[in-house]
């Protein structure tokens, strides 16, 4: 034996947990490419947004930023969750680096603990940066009941528990680590068109819209608008309501299929490993 | 020996993959403290056998048992106690060494420390680099000094030289020999017979999924695999003999020439030489039931 000290306790998965937690912020933000794709972009297309509709007057006197924040708030919630991980999670797999941690006492729990951390961590910073952005710079009013604040966390929540673990369930699609920007990011601009944030939701054509039902987004940028934009807007949705049971009920079974998925299919070496 | 002073025991290890068997049949036996070397070439079944021990993959087939434990059951105390150094990887490209190093400490119950790993592996002016700026020598060692924090009792290096230009390579052995030293096991693949020469306490050839011979670098391919060989040139072409008494050979043939041997050469085998023998034996083997 190389050690003649005593056995020592494995230090806990929650522990590592939260050390992996500081690691991936750190490379988070050192990493140009995530920090512009992911974490400015709805704060630069929200600035854009703007500026281009700066005429144009929504219903019940809402203005464009107004109109975009929420959208964008959506958006970003989906960008650091299932974009972030469904990328990051397929490169590390592909260069050796799961692997590599699956060969060290860390446990499974605390690679996980790690990801969710850091989901938490860049959403919240985000959201924030996006409400200083919009209400500050932009002259967005933004909302003062309780009431909906609090609709705001369990939408919060939800978008980002659903984003994170179809993020983990996806990265598994790219073939390899060069191939996940090229195959995630359409996914994900794809949905921001049909699911109304970069277009006003109403405006879209009952087929767009019908398809975007099916997915996560359309439900997260509606919760998000009626927390956002003046009660009176809710007769100007499709369906004259913001549908927050119906988009509850569907973003939780994304969340549950997400989840079973993402325990199927996740990895921790490179398919043609063996 | 007691299987207890083993800390690899491998009897009849089968691993087919959809094209091919890997592994046709391994036994393997490692001593704690023993550092063994696992050679042989691509496709041998090398990287297949060690993944199968670092618990990556399962047997189809055998009895595996790495420091008492099947690796296909591990768990993390289990883990605590190995260290693996497999290929490099690219990511975590914008950590530093030292974040590098002092984060994966945080795995381990007992590590060693940080800075005298990343000092043991001559890093310590790269010890706020970002790994994206390091040469590929310098990946491979930070890839030693995380597969070294944890302490292990058993250590897995796979090609751990590759790339390294000859000075890192006898800093990397330095490094070795002192992990040895302080009573860590060491299974080394690699496709330097020096490397394994210099290293190895004991060496395993490996072909075609079947272990050929296991020896000391210096016994390996038996007695007749050492003896000397005499060439020289004549009119009727190249000549080589093989013979136990060299001396008296030259003294035959400095009677047949008149001054200078044409081309004479005295060797003896290197481990490489005795190496190639035994695996080309294998590829004639496969060449033959082939053409059959």
């Amino acid at each position: 034996m190389s050690t003649t000290a005593p056995a020592r306790p494995l230090p806990s998965a929650v522990q590592i947990g939260l050390s992996r937690i500081g690691l991936e912020v750190k490379q988070f933000f050192r990493e140009k490419e995530q920090l512009l794709f992911t974490f400015f972009f709805p704060i630069i297309f929200l600035a854009i947004f703007s500026a281009v509709f700066s005429g144009t007057e929504f219903a019940q006197g809402v203005d464009a930023a107004t109109y975009f924040t929420p959208g964008m708030i959506a958006s970003g919630i989906f960008l650091t969750s299932f974009q972030s991980l469904a990328i990051t999670i397929a490169m590390e797999r592909d260069e050796d680096l799961l692997k590599r941690l699956r060969g060290t006492p860390m446990s499974p729990q605390s690679y996980f603990i790690g990801k969710i951390g850091l989901v938490l961590f860049t959403s919240v910073a985000q959201f924030g940066l996006l409400l200083a952005v919009a209400g500050l710079l932009l002259g967005v009013d933004l909302p003062s009941s309780a009431d909906k604040w609090l609709h705001f966390l369990w939408i919060f929540v939800l978008g980002t528990a659903s984003g994170s673990v179809l993020g983990i369930a996806f990265s598994g699609v790219p073939k390899s680590g060069k191939a996940a920007s090229a195959v995630v990011t359409p996914v994900v601009l794809l949905l921001q068109f049909i699911s109304g944030v970069y277009f006003v939701y109403s405006s879209l054509p009952a087929w767009m819209r019908a398809v975007s039902e099916v997915f996560p987004l359309k439900w997260l940028a509606q919760g998000m608008r009626s927390v956002f934009l003046p009660d009176g807007f809710e007769a100007s949705e499709p369906g004259g309501s913001w549908q927050l049971g119906t988009g509850a009920i569907v973003l939780t079974l994304w969340l549950v299929v997400g989840l079973i998925v993402a325990q199927r299919v996740f990895r921790w070496t490179r398919r043609d490993a063996g | 020996m007691n299987d207890n002073d083993l800390a690899v025991r491998v009897r009849g290890l089968v691993k087919r993959y959809p094209d091919k068997v890997a592994v046709a049949g391994v036994d393997l036996d490692i001593r704690h403290g023993e550092v063994f070397a696992l050679l042989g070439p691509n496709g041998a079944g090398k990287t297949t056998t060690t993944e199968i021990l670092e618990g990556y993959r399962r047997a189809d087939e055998g009895d595996v048992r790495v420091l008492g434990i099947d690796p296909a059951h591990a768990d993390r105390h289990w883990r605590a106690r190995i260290g693996i150094v497999a290929q490099s990887s690219r990511e975590e490209a914008e950590l530093s060494v030292a974040e590098l190093v002092q984060h994966f400490a945080r795995y381990y119950p007992n590590p060693r420390d940080p800075d005298e790993v990343i000092a043991s592996v001559g890093l310590e002016d790269k010890r706020k680099t970002r790994t994206r700026k390091l040469s590929g020598g310098q990946r491979r060692r930070l890839d030693v000094a995380l597969g070294v924090i944890g302490n292990p009792d058993l250590l897995f290096l796979d090609e751990p030289t590759t790339g390294f230009d000859p000075e890192a390579r006898r800093h990397f052995w330095t490094l070795i020999e002192n992990l040895r030293t302080a009573g860590t096991t060491i299974l080394l693949t690699t496709h330097y017979l020096d490397e394994a020469e210099h290293l190895a306490d004991r060496v395993g050839v490996i072909a075609d999924g079947r272990m050929l011979e296991v020896a000391t670098p210096d016994t390996l391919g038996g007695r007749g695999a050492r003896t000397a060989r005499v060439s020289w040139l004549d009119a009727d072409g190249a000549h080589e003999i093989r013979t136990d008494e060299p001396t008296a050979e030259l003294a035959r043939l400095m009677l047949r020439f008149d001054g200078e041997i044409p081309e004479l050469q005295i060797r003896r085998p290197s481990l490489e030489d005795i190496y190639l023998d035994l695996i080309g034996a294998v590829d004639a083997d496969a060449l033959e039931g082939a053409t059959r």
